[in-house]
Order: C-alpha cells, then sequence, then structure tokens
C-alpha cells in the first residue's frame, strides 16, 4: 500500500505544521532505576534481570540517587522548573516488554516543567518550549520469530530480553512547535541535534541514536493555513537518526495533506517509521491517556528535590552549547557560513577534537566537511558515525602537512581506515602512497613529458606557463598521483628554461 | 453523584484483561457505584488544606546510590517462565504494537 502524498511546497501553500516531538534520553548510570541491575550495552540474554526489573512477586524498587540528579541537570539545563515535589506512577498496560503490566513513569508530577530550548536553524533562532521531562524506565526488548520480515505482523510467537527493562529514561516533551512553516523538518532535526548536543555536554547518556540511547517520537499535524485549531496528530514512533528526524516530518506532512486534499480525515494513531525507505505505515489507535489507569506508584515514596541540591546542580552545568559555538567560531576564525556548516553537519565536537589532536581549524574543516561528510552522505549517516575519530584525522593531516601525502593520497588513506588496515602511517606504508621524494625518478618522468609532448614544451619554452599544468597531469599521472606537484612544475619550468 | 455506567465497566474490564460476562456486569455495575459514591463522600470531610494521600508514611527522598549489585543467573532468571527459547523468555504472539 502507497500512500498518496502531496509536494512539500504545495503543502504549506494550503497547511500550517504543528509538531510535538518527544524525546527518550537513556541515562549512562551504571544500574538500573530502580534495582542494582548493570546497564551494560549488548550483554547476553537476560544476564542483567534480578526479581524487581522482573516483577516478580513482592520485590521492592528504590530509586537511583545518581537518575534523579542527571534528570534535574537535564531540566536545568532545558530552563526547566524543578518540582519541590512529585511521584512516580504506573503506566498500566499488557505487554510482556514490561513484566509487571505497568511500567513506572511519572504523570502529572513531572519533575521538570515549564522549560525551553533556543534552536539555531540555518542562522535564525526558533524557541522550543519544553512542556516537561520526566523520569521513567525502559522496557525490555522484544524480538518476533516467525514471519518475514521480522516484526510484529505474522510472527508466531515473540522472545523478550529484559536487560533494558529498568534502564532509567528521561522522556522530553515539547509543547506543540507553532510557526515553524516550511523549516518545520529543519527544526525538528535541529531540535534534535542540539538536545543530544546538551546531553553530551551533561555527561547524563552514551547519546547513541544508532544505539537507541536517544530515541525521537515526532507528533505531527496540519491545520488550514490560518486556523488556530490544531489539527489530528499522528505519532510516528523510534525515529533514530536526525536524517530519519526530518524525513519524518516531511513525510508526515506530505501525507496528511493528501489525506486532508483528497476529503478524509486523519486517524489519531501511531506510525512505524521506515528508516529504509523513508516512509510510516499505520501503527495502532492511539489509546487516550486516561486507558492507562496511571495512578500513583505506592512502593515508591515522593521525591521532592531540596532548593540547596538543585542549586548545587545548576553549578555543574556546562557551558551553553550556544555560548560555546561563539566561542569556538572566534578562536577558530570560522565566518558564519563556515560556522553554520560546521554545525549543521554536526561536526562541532570531531572539529574541536581535531584540532586538540594537533590540526589546523582551517584543516579539520576541510576534511570533516568535505571528503567524511561526501562519504556520511552517501553512507546516509552523521559525520560522526563514520567510525573516524579526531585524532586519526590529525594524524592524516600531519602526515600531509609533514610532506609525505598530498590531500588526494589521503583519501586513499580514509579507505584504508574504514577498511580497518591500521594507523594511518601504516596504510601509507602497506599501500605505498607516499609521495616519492626520489628527484631522479620525478626528473625522468619529466623529461619522460616533455619528450612526449614537444608542442607544449616549445609553448612553455615561449613564456606560455599556463600550459605547463597539461604536462604536470601528465606526470602525475605517470606517478600514481604520488609526487608534490608543487615540485613538478618546479622541476619543468627548471628544465624548460 | 458519582455513577459507574455499565459500558464503562465492560471498557475498564476489557483494559484489565477481566473476562466479564452480561451477568457480571449486571451486577457488578451498580455494585461499583456504590463503592464510588462511598468513596466520594470522603472528598466532603476533607477540607481544600488537606492534601490527596497516596503514601501511609510522610517520607521522601528514599535513595539508593547509583552502585552494581549482583543480578540473577540466566538460569535462575529464567526458571519461572513457562516457556524459553535462545535465552529469552518465549511469549505468544503479540496482538497489537508496542507501546
Amino acid at each position: 500500500m502507497t500512500d498518496t502524498l502531496v509536494a512539500f511546497d504545495d503543502v504549506l501553500a494550503t497547511y500550517d505544521p504543528a509538531m510535538g516531538l518527544e524525546v527518550h534520553v537513556e541515562l549512562n548510570t551504571a544500574s538500573k532505576m530502580f534495582c542494582g541491575c548493570p546497564t551494560e550495552f549488548g550483554a547476553e540474554p537476560n544476564t542483567q534481570v534480578c526479581p524487581t526489573c522482573l516483577g516478580l512477586p513482592g520485590a521492592m524498587p528504590v530509586v537511583n540517587a545518581k537518575a534523579v540528579e542527571s534528570a534535574i541537570r537535564i531540566g536545568l539545563a532545558l530552563n526547566c522548573e524543578i518540582a519541590e515535589w512529585c511521584r512516580f506512577a504506573r503506566k498500566n498496560y499488557f505487554y510482556p516488554d514490561m513484566p509487571k503490566n505497568f511500567q513506572t513513569s511519572q504523570y502529572d508530577e513531572p519533575i521538570c516543567f515549564n522549560g525551553y530550548m533556543d534552536v539555531d536553524v540555518d542562522g535564525e533562532v526558533f524557541r522550543v518550549e519544553i512542556e516537561r521531562a520526566h523520569m521513567e524506565e525502559d522496557t525490555g526488548k522484544s524480538t518476533h520469530v516467525g514471519g518475514a520480515t521480522g516484526r510484529i505482523q505474522g510472527a508466531d510467537h515473540s522472545l523478550v530480553d529484559y536487560n533494558r527493562a529498568g534502564i532509567p529514561l528521561i522522556e522530553i516533551v515539547t509543547k506543540p512547535i507553532l510557526g515553524a512553516g516550511a523549516k518545520a523538518p529543519d527544526v525538528a532535526r535541529a531540535y534534535v541535534a542540539q538536545l543530544r548536543d546538551l546531553i553530551v555536554a551533561l555527561d547524563v547518556s552514551d547519546a547513541r541514536m544508532d544505539q537507541g540511547s536517544i530515541r525521537a517520537d515526532v507528533n505531527l499535524s496540519l491545520s488550514p493555513k490560518g486556523s488556530d485549531q490544531l489539527g489530528t496528530r499522528t505519532e510516528t514512533k523510534n525515529v533514530n537518526s536526525l536524517r530519519s528526524v526530518e524525513r519524518a516530518v516531511r513525510y508526515e506532512m506530505s501525507r496528511h495533506a493528501a489525506v486532508l486534499d483528497g476529503g478524509g480525515s486523519i486517524l489519531q494513531e501511531t506510525r512505524h517509521w521506515h528508516e529504509d525507505t523513508g516512509i510510516t505505515t499505520s501503527g495502532r489507535e492511539k489509546s487516550d491517556a486516561e486507558d492507562y489507569r496511571y495512578f500513583p506508584e505506592p512502593d515508591l515514596v515522593p521525591v521532592a528535590p531540596s532548593r540547596d541540591w538543585v542549586e548545587q546542580l545548576r553549578g555543574t552545568l556546562p557551558e551553553n552549547p550556544t555560548a560555546r559555538r561563539n566561542r569556538l567560531q572566534e578562536s577558530w576564525g570560522f565566518s558564519d557560513l563556515e560556522m553554520r556548516d560546521t554545525v549543521g553537519a554536526g561536526a562541532l565536537d570531531a572539529i574541536e577534537e581535531t584540532i586538540a589532536a594537533g590540526s589546523t581549524p582551517q584543516a579539520a574543516r576541510k576534511w570533516w566537511l568535505g571528503e567524511l561528510a561526501r562519504r556520511a552522505n552517501e553512507d546516509g549517516v552523521e559525520v560522526t558515525e563514520l567510525g573516524i575519530t579526531p585524532v586519526q584525522v590529525a594524524a592524516v593531516q600531519a602526515l600531509v602537512d609533514g610532506g609525505s601525502i598530498n590531500d588526494k593520497l589521503a583519501r586513499q588513506v580514509f579507505d584504508g581506515l574504514f577498511a580497518g588496515e591500521g594507523t594511518p602511517e601504516e596504510i601509507v606504508a602497506a599501500r605505498g602512497l607516499a609521495i616519492v621524494s626520489d628527484e631522479g625518478a620525478l626528473s625522468e618522468a619529466v623529461d619522460a613529458a616533455i619528450a612526449a609532448n614537444p608542442d607544449v614544451a616549445e609553448k612553455i619554452r615561449d613564456g606560455k606557463l599556463a600550459a605547463a599544468g597539461a604536462l604536470i597531469g601528465e606526470v602525475m599521472k605517470a606517478m600514481r598521483g604520488q609526487a608534490d606537484a608543487g615540485r613538478v612544475r618546479e622541476l619543468i619550468l627548471e628544465k624548460l628554461s | 453523584m458519582p455513577e459507574i455506567t455499565r459500558d464503562e465497566v465492560a471498557h475498564l474490564a476489557n483494559l484489565a484483561r477481566i473476562d466479564l460476562d452480561d451477568a457480571e456486569l449486571d451486577h457488578l455495575a451498580p455494585q461499583l457505584s456504590v463503592i464510588l459514591e462511598s468513596v466520594a463522600s470522603i472528598s466532603g470531610v476533607a477540607g481544600d488544606d488537606i492534601p490527596p494521600t497516596s503514601h501511609a508514611i510522610p517520607l521522601t527522598n528514599v535513595f539508593r546510590e547509583d552502585v552494581v549489585e549482583p543480578c540473577l543467573t540466566p538460569e535462575q532468571a529464567l526458571s519461572g517462565a513457562p516457556a524459553v527459547e535462545e535465552q529469552r523468555f518465549s511469549v505468544p504472539r503479540i496482538l497489537g504494537d508496542e507501546q
């Protein structure tokens, strides 16, 4: 079944989008939210479980102090108010990912509320208001067996691993984001990107979208242009890359518009995001909140963070990412455009670390926004997800600076790094990439090129130095690119003077 | 006067996965209404200065340090499972979607 879509520009001619983003952040605590089980990613199934996170009768939860601390720090960094008193609540539902038949969460008393984040979209600041950030626990992981696609549909039975059940989560919910218009997909992406940067700066999570430690749900609705009534929304779940956040917003806008244009109405439902095809498909009808029959968790006493504690935590907040960007821009001497591209590519940290490892700002920018960005784009991943480290980039640049390779050869060194062939130095040696500094060999190649192109040589002798380019090209080709083009030019001019 | 309708009881029973037949619904709906009424009468006694109580003990901030403690072995964890496959709990086919 293929959805009918309306071209993006046509959507905007008729409708205003409203978005709401729910971002789940898995905290990097050593132990779980309510028990002492470890939280390592990728452990053997059901090796990090105990009576509490398995929901066995009689087990009693106790709150992890570090998780509360992280929740408060996230809230403060998002300019939220911190509740003086709040409770956990049970969200009741029957689904085997929570063996207790409820998820311990917070309902009408979130620990953080009423905040905002100023999001930079192409140099324009857009304020995203934060409704709340609350504490809850992650669920177990189901694998569906049988059926063609590994999805629920058509499966015979499911297998559940509870290692993830009970890992602390902070769910950050925005207020409806209105007025973004054509920039809605960019605002959504920039918000999640900036939130991720903040989470990284706070060091409260691994912040790995590819491992699910940050997961976004994208709510979207359209209303007729100028109307102040919000339309019916859909919630696209588990959008797990920045690029997908942008694409999911764009797709749902186009899909909603087609349904509404055709005189239909949007069904309030969850949607599945398909990373491979970039489309959403229908999930389940959205339950009313009251169907979860939330009630205060009787096994956990209220959390009442003292104002002293909150202020003490405020003192631990890292530099605001926007202030940091301004500081770095000045120190690196980047133009506004260069800085915007750097931030847009999510390469700020990578460039900072590359500079720390010894590169100049412009050299670091050249690789992260050039060759590496190109490869990331080809692979459909973020540049920081390529698996190339700032230290490696700095090492490649150091080889260029030292004259043993040039930028063109450096690309082959990156090929080697992707293929896991060792350090940049080892790759240069193993692949024989080093620039030939043997003057004899170079001189021979130049002589051969001159002999093969007497007419070009004549022009150069007559003072038409621009013609040297053709000979340089020939020599570089003969040397398989492994020569210093500047030196080749010098030799040609010497010989033909 | 709080009253719970037969339809609401049927809906709640469904949410709680309690299988009630028509006769049981007819029987239970009025009873639940009476219970709700009795509970609601407490609201009449409590003044605005008395907050709703969810915990009997006046304690807050009972925390544990973020320290890893020993877990169950997978054998122990799975020992009560009706069915096990690939060191995971095997559950019947799931209808509907994840939460």
